[in-house]
């Protein structure tokens, strides 16, 4: 497999950089990770996951969708988009690479959301395979193997050294423009510190969740539980579970008035929400509790059913980490898994 | 602690004073409890705990418990009994319902701290002295207590509970606090600094509404940031001048009714120091109006809503300059 050594990674990062823009996770002063924009001597973060997910890079939380000018009676309508340039991903996980999946069901089914297609037809997914799970993770529930991350390119790191092995004829084309700076390496030691990543995977506190009790098939049985009131009960109907969510893809469409012109723009939008999908008879959900249970039955439920058994979560454990009151999904799945 | 308190709370609810019990309920791993309502001593035996990592105050929720039937019983820190004044002095809270047990405070631990440490696969953590051992995936690791402190306990104003009905353990004082350190930091930076600084931080906000909604003092039924007909709705900020409009508007709207008990820096996912824009208005009419602390007791108007002769002018912060 071709490698590059752990002290020539920046000089890789800056072949790239020059090519295309490059992102790759890094540190904050609080550090908690993000992806930014690569800049020269930028170190790669050695937290697990970002507080942001990769989403963000193809949908990301706001975006002008068209410009109207109304002048007399017409109405000139602008389409303001740009042609995305190329660019690179580096270092995202095996949940976030498939969250990308589950995405790409949506936006790419039609009628297809072009904006999201433009941006994903010009980003170049470099994935890096896990060797330090959290105690949050359980991407393993929904049949993720973090040490084969996937994407277009994948990278394994023993250590000592950063393994590439490319899976999409984009992958190829970016292995070509660094191929250069890689050699051919000796996985002996790489085998050895996956084996061991597989064998926590086994330890992990969430290693024996299972999706058995969830999919299309249980909607009316989950729907109607006695349990939600519970679940519910302290949730403080923020967003912070849907925003940090590699998978939430609901969205908001709204124009802003210029003073000259109107903008239309789409944002995320929270099930959490009062407002959401809000109607000329309100908001279908008035509740929180019903709020809450959509965004659990979407994942667990609605999803699979809509998209040949897929769930719509891929175990980050963001929501996890991030809930203020720390509810979340695992404790929604134990509340209502057969017993 | 703990099992004073589930005592105490099936007596209460053995012998009726209460039917139901507001604190906190395990989670997952050593740290992610929620906030709960409990209705059987079996419950309580099995699911309540009040440990180093029980942070969240349970005030606001006692808006909406304290309107259903029955009384509950709610354990408060000291902080938390500020904001349940506070939320009594504006008449949101139904006090007759509610039993309070005032409980030691912190200082609580912050998970978040233990992780910036590089730690982590956390799947236990314990104190030894001033030292908190943490059981992980990867082998046992060890840091100073006080490093894994949360900011709000850091920070802590009074360990004096000012409101109650009974309470566990010994009653504490209102303390020194060095709380106005970073935000007379801040003061003696230049407005481009200053700028520079609030800039930083609020472009991480992603418009989770987290520290609106977790606030004891933000309880509008419908806030003008999610009502569409109010003209500024926003679910996500345009710009720059977007996201510090939702918190400076978000900061005058409870400035002189914050008890500073910190919940809103405690819950944002990106760890922007929000509390430190509460702290400012505290300082300021600290200083323009005399002493103030909000919920300290159910008696003293706050200045913002009282008139007295002797009220400076609002020109003072213009003369005051911005440099």
């Amino acid at each position: 497999m071709l490698k590059i050594s752990a002290e020539k990674l920046n000089e890789l990062f800056d072949k790239i950089a020059s090519q295309q823009t490059l992102y790759i996770p890094v540190d904050r002063e609080d550090k908690q990770a993000e992806f930014k924009k690569y800049e020269s001597r930028m170190t790669l973060s050695k937290v697990l996951n970002t507080v942001r997910s990769a989403k963000d890079f193809f949908f990301p939380q706001t975006e002008n969708l068209a410009e109207f000018k109304l002048s007399g009676k017409t109405i000139e309508v602008k389409d303001i988009r740009k042609e995305n340039e190329d660019f690179v991903v580096f270092g995202v996980r095996a949940c976030d690479a498939k969250s990308f999946e589950i995405l790409d069901s949506v936006f790419l089914a039609e009628p297809v959301d072009t904006f999201y297609q433009n941006r994903r037809e010009h980003g170049t997914i470099v994935t890096m395979a896990c060797t330090r799970p959290e105690e949050t993770c359980f991407c393993t529930t929904f049949g993720i193997n973090p040490t084969m991350p996937g994407g277009d390119v994948s990278v394994y790191s023993d250590g000592e050294s950063y393994f590439f092995l490319p899976f999409t004829d984009k992958g190829k084309t970016f292995m070509a423009s660094i191929s250069d700076m890689l050699e051919e390496g000796d996985v002996k030691k790489l085998s050895e510190v996956q084996a061991k990543a597989r064998e926590i995977m086994k330890r992990l506190p969430l290693a024996n969740l299972t999706t058995d009790s969830f999919g299309g098939e249980r909607l009316m049985e989950h729907f109607n539980s006695e349990k939600w009131a519970e679940l519910s009960e302290a949730c403080i109907g923020c967003g912070t579970c849907t925003f940090v969510c590699p998978t939430c893809q609901c969205y908001d469409i709204r124009d802003f008035d210029t003073g000259n012109g109107i903008k239309r723009f789409r944002c995320w939008d929270s099930c959490m929400y009062s407002d959401f999908t809000q109607m000329a008879h309100g908001n279908p959900r008035t509740s929180q509790l019903e709020r809450f249970r959509q965004r659990f039955m979407h994942k667990l439920v609605y999803h699979p059913s809509n998209h040949d058994g897929e769930f719509g979560c891929v175990g980050c454990g963001r929501c996890l980490s991030k809930c203020p009151v720390s509810l979340n999904i695992v404790k929604v799945m134990k509340a209502l898994e057969d017993k | 602690m703990q099992e004073a308190m589930i005592k105490r709370a099936k007596e209460l609810l053995a012998d009726g004073t209460v039917n139901r019990v507001m604190g906190w309920k395990k989670g997952e791993f050593a740290y992610d409890s929620s906030p709960a309502v409990f209705e059987s001593a079996e419950e309580l035996e099995r699911d309540f705990v009040c440990d180093d990592f029980t942070q969240a105050n349970l005030s606001k929720y006692l808006i909406k418990e304290s309107r259903k039937d029955g009384k509950i019983l709610a354990f408060l820190k000291p902080c938390d009994t500020y904001s349940f004044n506070q939320l009594l002095n504006e008449h949101r809270i139904i006090r007759e319902n509610v039993y309070v047990i005032g409980i030691p405070g912190g200082p609580k631990l912050d998970v978040e701290k233990i992780k910036a440490k590089g730690i982590n696969g956390i799947t236990g953590v314990s104190k030894d002295g001033f030292t908190l051992k943490i059981e992980t995936l990867y082998g046992t690791e060890t840091m100073p207590y006080y490093e894994a402190v949360s900011e709000k306990c850091s920070n802590c104003k009074s360990k004096l509970h000012v409101e109650y009905d009974e309470l566990i353990g010994d009653e504490g004082t209102i303390l020194n606090s060095k709380r106005f350190e970073m935000v007379e930091k801040l003061e003696n930076m230049t407005a481009q600094e200053r700028y520079d600084f609030w800039q930083g931080e609020l472009s991480k906000c992603i418009r989770c509404n987290a520290c609106r909604n977790v606030c004891p003092a933000c309880t509008c039924e419908n806030c003008v940031f999610d009502n569409p007909k109010s003209g500024i709705a926003q679910k996500a900020a345009a710009d720059s001048f977007e996201e510090q409009m939702f918190h400076i508007i978000r900061a005058f709207h409870v400035a002189g009714r914050c008890t500073d008990c910190g919940e809103c820096t405690r819950v944002c996912p990106q760890n922007i120091p929000l509390h430190l824009l509460n702290r400012k208005f505290i300082k300021d009419i600290n200083s323009l109006y005399g002493e103030f602390q909000a919920g300290a007791d159910r008696t003293t108007k706050c200045p913002l809503t009282d008139y007295d002769v002797n009220d400076c002018e609002p020109s003072i912060v213009h003369e005051r300059g911005v440099e």
